[in-house]
């Protein structure tokens, strides 16, 4: 069953692997968490505002992002993107996007929906004397955002956000579907390359399960650390 | 935008002529809610079990569920198909692997088999947490009843904890239904694959993705009124939830 496992494919296609693979990987994983979050705190707040119009608006992006499937989401960015900057830069024909950019850009607005609703729950765990306290020494709603409740937010919810965050990263593979060399993408090349499927996938499982492990154990210790003692 | 919108393509015959784009999107929608139902059988027993053995006082159970939900939760749903599509065939014994791998529709069920076991973890954290938050009374009280422990769960803390869970269970359904479409990479031709080929033969691509995330928001809109009415049917008295 194992008789003919070649470990040495696996070795020479490491610097593949990890210099193209992973670094796109990771960089895609990085951007796109802090994207999509500083896009998620605004829809949050787009959503608790008492603005129906803006809290409409933002309801229906979360909800529409969170029931369709991921891949489907990949397939309308990748084509509307090309539009989009069309439209933008008034140019004659779509423009061109990069496989970088047009999964950038995927993600970033996909994982706000999800990155929103952890927000959306931290802001509301504030209590309301926070608020209250500092439009009592007249900060703005922008100082009380800034200073006061998104600060607590996130401390609160950083466990639940560096979660989703590595959800996020196990989600990035998905950029298979585009041919793009993700790590996973990169693994299944040379897999076909070489006809070695048994050795590329299993080591590619290897490494995403020890990534993930060793983080949502990281996750776990920062939680117990971080609790604040109230 | 310089894109030629053609709504009709959907009534058009596709490239064999043999059907409409239209009936092809819901012979898609048709796989994923098949392949998603199947699915989501095998994440609900196998996360039963998982889950109930989370709870159980044996360490070694415990462990083994641990073991379990860290194993299907840290790789991602498309690694594990493709170990279940393409390696495990290559493992098993020569003449079991090319029965497997002459399986007629081996994509539909490497697709159940493979997002279930995937949801089953997830079915599993949910039921542990469900039956963690049952006062202990609970438990002591069945025990004080004489009841074993088989009977006490079956009696007592699953009715309870199922009841209980029954919203999260509602989006792990969701999930289920909406990561069928991952099974795309491995051949599964259901909604979004419809979708994705319906956009190369036709080049109308926005139509065909149209029709595809309108579909899928009507497949939530059921989904979700389904499991209400059926929350509401099986509320426990005394609960906020209940009346």
């Amino acid at each position: 069953m194992f008789s003919n496992f070649d470990l040495d494919v696996i070795r020479r296609a490491l610097p593949y692997l990890f210099y193209e693979g992973m670094t796109f990987t990771l960089t895609l994983t990085a951007l796109a968490a802090f994207g999509g979050l500083a896009f998620g705190t605004l829809l949050a707040l787009m959503r608790l505002s008492g603005l129906k119009p803006l809290a409409r608006v933002a309801g229906l992006y979360v909800d529409l992002m969170r029931s369709l499937p991921l891949v489907l989401v990949i397939f309308w960015f990748y084509f509307l993107v090309p539009y989009i900057g069309q439209w933008l830069t008034d140019a004659a024909r779509p423009i061109h996007v990069g496989a970088f950019a047009s999964s950038l850009i995927t993600f970033i607005m996909f994982e706000a929906a999800y990155f929103s609703e952890i927000m959306r729950a931290g802001i509301q765990s504030i209590s309301n004397g926070q608020p209250a306290a500092a439009q009592a020494l007249g900060l703005t709603y922008s100082q009380t955002m800034r200073y006061v409740v998104l600060p607590q937010a996130f401390r609160n919810m950083l466990p639940v956000l560096l979660t989703q965050t590595i959800v996020l990263f196990q989600d990035t593979s998905l950029v298979y579907v585009l041919s793009i060399s993700d790590f996973l993408g990169a693994a299944s090349k040379v897999a076909q390359r070489d006809g070695r499927l048994v050795e590329m996938y299993l080591f590619a499982a290897l490494v995403y399960f020890t990534i993930s492990c060793v983080a949502s154990f990281g996750v776990r210790r920062l939680q117990a650390r971080i609790a604040v003692v109230r | 935008m310089s894109y030629h919108w053609n709504w009709h393509i959907f009534f058009e015959p596709d490239p064999t002529g043999s059907t409409t784009y239209l009936d092809l999107l819901l012979q898609g929608l048709l796989l994923t809610i098949e392949t998603a139902l199947c699915a989501w059988v095998i994440a609900l027993v196998f996360g039963s079990i998982i889950g109930v053995l989370r709870t159980l006082p044996s360490k070694t159970a415990s462990w083994i569920g641990f073991c379990y939900v860290e194993f299907f939760r840290n790789m991602p749903l498309l690694v594990q198909l493709f170990l279940w599509f393409f390696v495990l065939p290559e493992l098993l014994p020569p003449a079991a692997g090319l029965w497997l791998k002459q399986l007629p529709h081996a994509s539909f069920y490497t697709a159940a088999i493979g997002v279930g076991l995937f949801m089953s973890a997830r079915v599993a954290e949910q039921l542990r947490a469900g039956i963690g938050s049952l006062p202990r009374g609970q438990k002591q009280a069945a025990t004080a009843l004489g009841l074993t422990t088989a009977q006490a769960y079956a009696y007592v803390l699953l009715p309870m904890a199922f009841r209980i869970i029954l919203p999260p269970l509602t989006s792990e359904f969701l999930s289920t239904i909406k990561n069928t479409s991952v099974a795309i990479t491995i051949g599964l031709v259901e909604l979004t694959g419809q979708a994705r080929s319906m956009q190369e033969f036709s080049f109308q691509v926005f139509e065909a993705f149209t029709a595809a995330t309108l579909l899928y928001l009507l497949l939530n809109l059921v989904v979700v009124t389904g499991m209400r009415l059926l929350e509401r049917a099986v509320a426990i008295p005394g609960y906020i939830a209940g009346r």
